[in-house]
């Protein structure tokens, strides 16, 4: 059955390795819905949230094609119920849509939606949340004119406790002992 | 590992060409294969300096080279090196590259690239070919800085060869290899984003052993993991403890002596019939450093269904991707089969091993005997084999192209030593042969280099006489000719309605071309004449070629269809 499952990549910082990570996607043949590259918590290491929506029986074997690269330290992948995980979507709008008490200041107000940035002729409008919040925030502001739009990949973070440098420790040790 | 680096070479400036040389010397690199060209000049001229330490084999094309370092790694279990040119050099090498890959097979392979100022602008002789390797590199790496060499290089050779094996591409700008910088260098030991081989968990092989011990129709099929684990005496032993018959992939042939009482021969679609047929009667199967590829697994869903199975693997990755197991004993096989030994009972399973015998007797009798020893009609590809079998006495190291010969010889050819066959099994290479052979013989030159070839493939790098010639390495060619693309002519005449669309050749004439590169010929078309023609090729002192003209429209059986289960195996 298919599901959607966010994939981590834990990978050293090097050029070409988004490359690398991709690859076996495309190879198989499967969509990513979103993917986001972004520093971790450890120096030099590299975290890929990929999100998609396919079989865990695919999943799991696309996780363990990942980690078998050799620049890859780490890769997990994770149901929804088991992450934390958040997108950012910005509208860009007319500012004069934004007079005081007009029925869109409501919808930004009913939506927990700020404004970061009013121009003469434009104004920016932030939301974060899960992707059907800022789709509803999308569809409310639709029928006002929205000039702009744009969404985030998928940043997440895990629910389970264990922490990347754990995971390293674990490595050094097993290749250690060889 | 012992670092073969000179004393007086530490610490001195050296250019990073010179750098390339030392860094091959100090990982014992004898041999590579090459073809020069602008962007890697200067590492060219390096070489110049060393002759004495590293000798290059000047192919006729980068693919030659690289295939030729594939039949170099193959035969001697070493890493096989090879160095191109920027661009049309590069890309030359892809076929190789994707072969070794699929084939777990270790290779470095360095290639020269423009001057890093120049990247992406479609400089001449640009390709990005680390772009274009990454899916078929186990590693690849970019250096633009001469003294980021060392630690590239050392890296590549550590991931080639350890764990499971495969090739690695470093390109190195033109500026780099000009650049200098203070030498050292330290092998590398470590990459803390891999693990080559995990520890092998002792739990998993507890439960192997109880599945072995209480199976009553046990079959091992094994693949090349065997022989790259340097695993043939545990996995003997193992074999003859518990009464194991088994069955090799085309990558795992000659891990098992093929004369060995528990050898049953080749697995999948040309494979031989019993262990086809009884992959799905068995009630285990142990599967042991193979993958199950769909010629060796067929109709996936109808195989082995019955069976519980144990699965020997080194690369995690390969663990339930085809096959779902039981018991997963992951990490190096040798390890693994030396742990499993001593909790394995004796066992002699004699019923089970008569089901075998009875199939192998309907195979001879109803195929293998016509093919061998026929009476009247064309010359069959197997009989060539056969008779090459009983001169080399199974002392050969046999090298394949791709097609109907190719499963002849993996089918009919003996072998008594470990590594002796060398062929395309995951990419099926046609033109693989002829340079695999020339790197066999270069890597291994006191024994017997047999290169068994098509009229088809042979064509596809036939340059590499040349190289053959320059070398002076005696690999004797054996061309089988029949007239045709002979594995397509097979597929056309079972499933395309004997629609034989561009399949048909006019050949050249061999004798001449080989003439032409000054290797002696021989052209049999008459049975009487082979067995003295071989023997006379098999004595010749230097490289031979001889060409037999075999029956145009045979068939390789038997064969399982496409879509079919192992056990629909057709005998015709
Ligand atoms: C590079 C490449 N191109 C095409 C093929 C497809 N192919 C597989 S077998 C074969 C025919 C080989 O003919 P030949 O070399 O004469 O050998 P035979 O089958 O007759 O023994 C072809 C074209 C291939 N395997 N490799």
């Amino acid at each position: 059955m298919k599901k959607q499952y966010t994939i981590s990549v834990f990978t050293e910082d090097q050029i070409g390795l988004l490359n690398r990570v991709s690859i076996i996607f495309t190879r198989r043949h499967i969509n990513i819905e979103s993917i986001t590259a972004s520093e971790s918590e450890m120096q030099g290491i590299h975290r890929y949230t990929i999100v998609l929506h396919e079989a865990e029986d695919l999943v799991m074997k696309v996780v363990k094609q990942l980690e078998k690269q050799v620049d890859v330290v780490m890769a997990f992948y994770h149901g929804n119920d088991e992450l934390i995980h958040q997108e950012i979507a910005l509208y860009k709008l007319e500012t004069a849509l934004l007079v005081s008490g007009g029925k869109v200041e409501k919808i930004l107000r009913e939506h927990h939606a700020r404004i970061i940035s009013v121009e003469p002729d434009f104004t920016v409008i932030e939301k974060t949340g899960f992707k059907e919040d800022t789709q509803r925030l999308f569809n409310e502001l639709e029928p006002y004119g929205i000039l702009e739009f744009a969404r985030s990949g998928r940043v997440a973070v895990t629910k389970p406790m264990k922490q990347l440098k754990e995971y390293l420790n674990e490595i050094e040790i097993t290749t250690l002992k060889q | 590992m012992e670092t073969l680096l000179k004393e007086e070479i530490k610490g001195k400036t050296l250019s990073g060409a010179e750098a390339v040389a030392q860094c091959l010397i100090a990982e014992g690199v004898e041999t590579l294969f090459g073809y020069p060209g602008g962007a890697i000049m200067p590492v060219y001229d390096a070489l110049y300096d060393y002759q004495n330490e590293l000798k290059h084999v000047l192919a006729r094309h980068e693919q030659g080279a690289i295939h030729a370092a594939q039949g170099y790694a193959r035969s001697t279990g070493k890493v096989g090196v090879c160095i191109a040119t920027s661009g049309p050099g590069a890309t030359n090498l892809i076929t190789g590259i994707a072969d070794a890959q699929i084939d777990s097979t270790p290779l470095v392979c360095i290639t020269g690239q423009v001057h890093s100022h120049l990247l992406g602008t479609d400089a001449f002789q640009e390709t990005d070919v680390v772009g274009i390797s990454m899916p078929v590199t186990k590693w690849n790496y970019q250096v633009t800085r001469a003294e980021d060499i060392p630690a590239a290089i050392a890296k590549g050779f550590y991931v080639a060869k350890s764990g499971r094996p495969g090739p690695v591409l470093i390109d190195i700008t033109k500026d780099a290899q000009f650049g200098t910088f203070e030498f050292i260098y330290k092998p590398c030991q470590h990459v803390r984003s891999y693990v080559p081989k995990r520890a092998v968990d002792q739990a998993s092989i507890v439960k192997a052993a109880e599945l072995i011990n209480q199976a009553k129709k046990p079959l091992v099929v094994f693949g090349q993991g065997v022989l790259l684990g340097k695993a043939e005496a545990e996995f003997k032993q193992i074999l003859e403890k518990a009464g194991l018959p088994a069955a090799s992939t085309i990558m795992g042939i000659s891990a098992l002596p093929t004369e060995h009482y528990l050898y049953m021969g080749m697995l999948g679609m040309h494979g031989n019939y019993a262990p086809n047929v009884l992959t799905n009667s068995c009630d285990l199967l142990i599967a042991i450093g193979m993958r199950f590829d769909d010629r060796v697994t067929g109709n996936v869903e109808k195989y082995a269904r019955q069976a519980k199975v144990i699965h020997f693997e080194i690369d995690p990755a390969e663990v339930d991707k085809i096959i779902k197991t039981d018991v997963a004993v992951v990490g190096d096989c040798k390890e693994a089969l030396n742990q499993l030994l001593p909790l394995l009972e004796n066992r002699s399973h004699v019923g089970w091993l008569n089901e075998f015998q009875r199939l192998r007797d309907l195979e001879s009798e109803q195929l293998i005997q016509s093919e061998l020893e026929p009476e009247s009609g064309e010359i069959t590809m197997g009989e060539v084999i056969e008779q090459v079998n009983r001169i080399t006495k199974g002392e050969a190291i046999v090298v394949t192209d791709v097609g109907q010969h190719q499963m002849m010889a993996c089918r009919y050819a003996k072998f008594k030593r470990s590594r002796s066959l060398i062929t395309s099994g995951g990419l099926g290479t046609m033109g693989f042969c002829l340079p695999a052979a020339l790197g066999a013989k270069i890597g291994m030159p006191d024994k017997q280099v047999v290169a068994i070839v098509g009229d088809g493939g042979v064509q596809m790098t036939i340059q590499e006489l040349g190289t053959i010639m320059q070398t002076g390495a005696a690999v004797k060619i054996l061309v089988l000719n029949n007239q045709f693309l002979g594995m397509v002519r097979q597929w056309q005449e079972l499933f395309f309605d004997k629609r034989y669309s561009s399949t048909m050749m006019i050949n050249p004439n061999f004798q001449l071309i080989a003439q032409g590169y000054g290797i002696e010929s021989r052209k049999v078309e008459k049975r009487e004449d082979l067995n003295e023609a071989l023997k006379n090729m098999l004595e010749h002192e230097g490289s031979f070629l001889l060409e037999v003209a075999v029956g145009q429209e045979f068939n390789v059986f038997p064969m399982v269809p496409t879509g079919s289960s192992v056990s629909e195996i057709r005998l015709k």
